[in-house]
């Protein structure tokens, strides 16, 4: 039973590890995008997407160091990467962010 | 002795009040009681049994500054002359100024100035003394500007302010250096101590320094050219001030501190030569000029030049002669002053073109004048007391001798400097005299019909002319009761010098006047024929000129200076201040051996780390090269979560929250402004401004970085962290140790940053809101 503990464990901080290789990876092909993108909107995109790549470093760290704590930095990425993708996507839109009042 | 010093300054705050009943009473009338008391009290020190007094008051004695005043023979002199003269100047001016005139503001300043000279000539503290000096200097300024409307007043006030500061600073850091060499800040203290002072390192600087301060005030070649300047200041302040007190003010620096001084070379090199340059010089350049104060002023040069020669010489007959000869020139040329005062006032003019043929008119002034100028020439009459000291100069020129070559050399000269600087007193005291008086008079140059002053204004050169009669008549009376105490308080021993008129015809200093009054006929009748000489000599070469380039070219050069760097350019500050935080910490570490650098204390690297520190070297470098705004904006914006995550990977999950919310914030921000921001350019720099920029850049990042890594090597004792771990829940009562550190452990910071913050929106609400212009 114990034993089965252990290589359970072993496996989670194995598949851990190879999953933050994988999304290293993905960041930096997501990093090249966001440098060479023609479009600012390509780099909008590829901004959200290291976004969310870095959601899942946070939860794979919070796992191989055994941690808790990290959930709200996980929820707080979750956020903000809305508000900023929103924020720039407008921003791309129309050239401002907060519309004036009209009347 | 206090009181004579502070009864004027005191006074003068009544000045103000009693100058606005001047239409029913000359202002003057009050103030002419002041020195005339002042003199009837040093007046009972004139006597045989003299001996010196001294009175100390406290002022500042943790730093040995009392107000110590000491008077011996020497203050004795000066404070007679100058509580005297100025009883004459005042009366002088009484008639001398109309009542429309600001009397209220020239009696402030005069009485000022009396204190302060009173002040100097009875301190015996240096830094005392250095007080009243200043005060000279300043009162002297306001002075010379009296008529401030006009713009010669104005730059002679300036001018003279400049040079005698100058030269007054330079003589506080002599005093300083022999304060700290002798330990004492008393005169008289450090003349005994005169071998400490003489032995000491310093001794060129301490010399320097003070001869400096004293060549200065008394208007020495080269520093002589603010006295013809000056003398665009009323003929009282001219006659007091520029011929009698303030300018002799060098004259007593320097005899205060020969007793210190008179044993060493340079103190008979220096002072002699620069005496006796100044008394060739003033004498030549007076004959050249045009208005009688300038003619005045060039001859009260050279007078002072010739005392200071007489102090630099330093033997017994020299110190006599030189004290006899302040007070002879300060009565002459007193009375001198006081008639080109009465020529101005009567005809309109000091232009002595337009003058001539005077003496019809004036005929008291014109008798004045000539006893004046004879005194001042020194010719060979009984009466006059200017021969007396001519004499015993040309005598004391004699008999010197130097222990170097070049003092040997400059003691040979001096006698013959002595008879050509004599020569062109001749010959200015005659065109003086009879350019004014002589000849024929052409009153339709004259501005006004000329006529004999009041009598009230020809009271003070009458007592002055006097002076020069008796002391001429009776010089022996003078000698024994004030003179001899004078000298004897330069020289240390007592000098009894019995002066009489003849000698007989084997006496070299007579044969000396006789070449002098002979060739300074010579020189008078061709006058015309050799004026010519002033376009050699000087010529162009002028030290106004010299003195007016200086101040130009200062202000081109500070201004060029301040032009250079300060261009407004906030890149160039930027550069200017990171290159020298650069150099300067680079150059410290390198001197202290700062730089250390190890690597036993070192945590594992693992592959997330690197692949993150990786991700944001690239997101840095790109966004340096990025094209435009946005983009850049982005590509910053992936260092910053990168950075966040750096947090969550040690452990920090506070500061990882803190800086996901601010980095987006910032973004956001950005993106705010951007509409109103320029677009990212091309800068178009030289490669020479790019690699400047690119060696500083660099070398500060590895700076930092070599510091940083310095600062992780040299741990010199534990952290503090453990308390905080230990103690954050007994005494905070939380578990989020950061949290408890910030809000109860340090929550003054906390406190502080949240003012921070609120400053920032409140700025930031104003600047939106409150538009220039708009209510």
């Amino acid at each position: 039973m114990n034993n089965l503990l252990d290589i359970t464990e072993k496996l989670v901080n194995i598949s851990a590890i190879i999953c933050t290789i994988g999304i290293s990876i993905s960041l930096l092909l997501l990093l090249i995008r966001v440098m060479v993108g023609p479009s600012n909107a390509d780099r909008a995109v590829a901004l959200d997407g290291i976004g969310i790549n870095l959601m899942g470093i946070a939860a794979l760290l919070s796992v191989i160091i055994v941690t808790t704590k990290l959930n709200d930095v996980v929820l707080l990425i979750g956020i903000l990467l809305f508000i900023g993708t929103l924020a720039i996507a407008k921003y791309l839109e129309k050239g401002v962010i907060i519309d004036r009042d009209v009347d | 002795m206090i009181f004579t010093v502070l009864i004027p300054l005191i006074l003068a705050c009544f000045i103000p009040l009693l100058s606005k009943i001047k239409e029913k009473i000359h202002t003057g009338v009050f103030v002419f009681f002041i020195p005339f008391i002042i003199f009837l009290y040093f007046i009972q020190f004139v006597g045989n049994d003299f001996s010196p007094v001294r009175q100390t008051f406290r002022w500042i004695p943790s730093l040995g500054i009392n107000l110590d005043f000491y008077l011996d023979g020497l203050s004795l002199l000066f404070a007679l002359l100058i509580s005297g003269i100025g009883a004459l100047v005042v009366l002088y001016s009484i008639y001398y100024l109309n009542k429309t005139e600001r009397l209220g503001h020239f009696y402030v300043y005069l009485l000022m100035f009396m204190a302060a000279m009173l002040g100097v000539v009875l301190s015996d503290n240096v830094f005392v003394l250095y007080t009243f000096w200043e005060l000279t200097s300043i009162s002297s300024f306001l002075l010379i500007g009296y008529w401030h409307f006009n713009e010669r007043s104005r730059y002679g006030a300036l001018k003279s302010m400049l040079i005698t500061i100058f030269g007054g600073l330079s003589m506080f850091g002599g005093f300083v250096l022999l304060t700290v060499v002798t330990d004492t800040t008393s005169i008289q203290a450090m003349i005994e101590q005169k071998d400490v002072i003489l032995n000491s390192t310093y001794l060129p600087l301490i010399l320097g320094f003070i001869l400096l301060g004293a060549f200065t005030k008394s208007a020495q070649f080269p520093f002589h050219i603010w006295l013809p300047d000056a003398m665009e200041a009323p003929t009282p302040v001219s006659a007091y001030l520029h011929s009698a007190t303030m300018v002799k003010a060098g004259l007593f620096l320097v005899a205060r501190f020969s007793p210190v001084f008179s044993t060493y070379e340079w103190f008979f090199i220096i002072v002699s030569l620069v005496g006796i340059v100044t008394l060739c010089w003033g004498s030549y350049m007076a004959v050249r000029q045009t208005d009688l104060k300038a003619i005045l002023a060039f001859s009260t040069i050279s007078q002072l030049g010739m005392i200071m020669a007489m102090l630099g010489f330093g033997t017994e007959i020299a110190v006599f002669a030189a004290v006899f000869h302040i007070l002879n020139h300060a009565t002459f040329k007193g009375s001198l002053f006081m008639v080109a005062g009465i020529v101005d006032h009567e005809t309109g003019t000091r232009d002595i073109r337009k003058l001539g043929g005077l003496i019809t008119f004036l005929p008291i002034t014109g008798t004045l004048a000539l006893f004046g100028t004879f005194s001042m020439a020194g010719i060979p009459l009984p009466f006059l007391n200017g021969f007396y000291s001519k004499e015993l100069f040309f005598e004391s020129s004699l008999d010197l001798a130097g222990a170097s070559t070049f003092a040997d050399l400059l003691a040979q000269a001096i006698p013959y400097l002595a008879v050509f600087g004599s020569i062109f007193t001749f010959v200015y005291s005659l065109y003086f005299l009879f350019g004014t008086f002589a000849g024929k008079a052409d009153l339709a140059k004259l501005p006004k019909k000329p006529h004999e002053a009041p009598f009230g204004m020809l009271v003070s050169p009458i007592i002055l002319v006097l002076g020069v009669i008796l002391i001429g008549l009776f010089p022996n009376v003078v000698n024994g009761t004030f003179l001899a105490h004078a000298a004897e308080a330069i020289k240390g021993v007592s000098i009894e010098k019995h002066i009489t008129f003849w000698h007989g015809f084997n006496y070299t200093p007579l044969q000396m006047t006789l070449i002098v009054v002979g060739l300074g006929l010579v020189l008078v009748l061709t006058r015309k024929k050799w004026a010519g000489a002033y376009h050699i000599l000087p010529g162009k070469l002028s030290l106004n000129r010299l003195y007016n380039a200086i101040l130009d070219k200062l202000d081109d050069w500070t201004k060029d200076v301040t032009q250079s760097y300060m261009t407004g350019s906030l890149r160039l500050y930027v550069a200017i201040i990171i290159g020298a935080t650069l150099v300067v910490t680079a150059i410290v570490m390198l001197v202290t051996g700062g730089f250390n650098i190890q690597f036993n204390d070192l945590a594992d690297v693992t592959a997330i780390e690197v692949s993150v520190v990786v991700i944001m070297v690239i997101a840095a470098l790109g966004t340096i090269v990025a094209k435009n705004n946005v983009s850049a904006i982005l590509i910053l914006g992936v260092v910053g979560y990168g950075v966040a995550i750096l947090f969550v990977l040690y452990r920090a999950p506070d500061l990882a929250l803190t800086q996901l919310v601010i980095e987006t914030v910032t973004v956001v921000l950005f993106l705010l402004c951007f509409y109103h921001m320029p677009k990212l350019r091309k800068r178009n720099e030289s490669a020479g401004t790019k690699t400047i920029n690119l060696i500083i850049s660099i070398g500060f990042g590895a700076l930092l970085t070599l510091v940083g890594i310095s600062a992780h090597s040299s741990k010199w004792f534990d952290s503090i962290a453990d308390y905080f771990i230990e103690t954050s829940k007994p005494l905070g009562g939380g578990h989020n140790i950061v949290n408890v550190i910030l809000v109860d452990m340090r929550g003054f910071d906390t406190l502080f940053e949240i003012t921070v913050l609120g400053l920032a929106a409140l700025a930031i609400y104003s600047l939106i809101k409150l538009k220039k212009g708009a209510k």
